[in-house]
């Protein structure tokens, strides 16, 4: 009897084995948002960490020098 | 701030690939994938055009509705990101796009398909901003270095152009009035709605 009882828990431990995985649908993470920095050495240095506004106004004025050739040249 | 918006002016562009080459450069990204590429129209023949092509982020992004497995999200900025530890490269998403930006790398012994990589407009993924599994997976975060995309800072010519989309249409406004042609936003309407970008807004309760 005890060696049959043994013998049911084994088999049903190894069909649990074979069994899916729980998933979970949770999309995707988080993502800290852009304007607070990377902590890196070489980020631009005209706009605070942190500062929203300073981001993007820091990023307005690099697409203007940088992108509006008509500005730069009159 | 506007969304964060890519124009590229046909009329500039010269196809040299720059904008291929800065973006596989700055983002280290693997042979067989190019998250962005120049289109040339009527090759070889007078007046012929190119365009440089990548994720345009739209504004009602087809990629995020397939998506069965919800990997997209879209940044505050309108920049659409995705989820490279919840993708299962299905593809759906590379069906939907209209401007087949989703790129699949080939994987494993038997190049199976890999886990979807597109443009991220240099904005990273949802890893920690600027670290090494960010960089691994999606490229560097310009954004978050207070730059703007490795693509459009690279072009020579200037015919490519992105950041937020009320200074990026502006510049391109004030080109078109200044040569008289060359009006038409190749994607624009596709990607960010009906109204040119360049064009004063069209009137309410009119169909555009």
């Amino acid at each position: 009897m005890i060696l049959r009882t043994l013998w049911v828990i084994g088999a049903v431990a190894l069909i649990g084995a074979c069994s899916e995985k729980p998933q979970t649908a949770g999309g995707a993470k988080q993502d800290a948002a852009a304007y607070t920095g990377t902590g890196m050495a070489y980020t631009e240095k005209n706009w605070k960490t942190g500062d929203k506004t300073s981001w993007e106004s820091a990023l307005r004025a690099r697409t203007q020098s940088g992108q509006n050739d008509y500005s730069r040249m009159n | 701030m506007a969304r964060m918006k890519f124009i590229c002016d046909a009329e500039r562009c010269i196809e040299c690939n720059g904008c291929v080459t800065a973006c596989k450069n700055e983002h280290e990204v693997p042979w067989g994938v190019n998250r962005r590429r120049v289109i040339t129209l009527n090759d070889g023949i007078p007046g012929e055009r190119s365009i440089s092509v990548a994720c345009m982020h739209c504004s009602d992004a087809p990629c995020m509705a397939v998506c069965p497995v919800n990997c997209f999200y879209r940044t505050d900025e309108g920049v659409v990101l995705h989820d490279k530890d919840v993708c299962i490269g299905c593809g759906y998403c590379s069906y939907a796009c209209p401007f087949g930006a989703p790129q699949f790398p080939s994987a494993g012994t038997f190049g199976v398909r890999g886990k979807m990589d597109k443009c991220t407009f240099c904005a990273g993924g949802p890893e920690a901003n600027g670290s090494q599994a960010e960089f691994e997976k999606y490229g560097r975060n310009r954004l978050a270095e207070g730059k703007l995309p490795a693509c459009a800072e690279m072009c020579s010519t200037k015919a490519l152009l992105a950041g937020d989309g009320d200074v990026v249409a502006d510049i391109f406004r004030n080109r078109v009035l200044k040569r008289g042609k060359g009006a038409e936003v190749w994607g624009w309407g596709t990607a960010y709605g009906a109204q040119q970008a360049g064009q004063p807004p069209a009137q309410s309760g009119v169909k555009s």
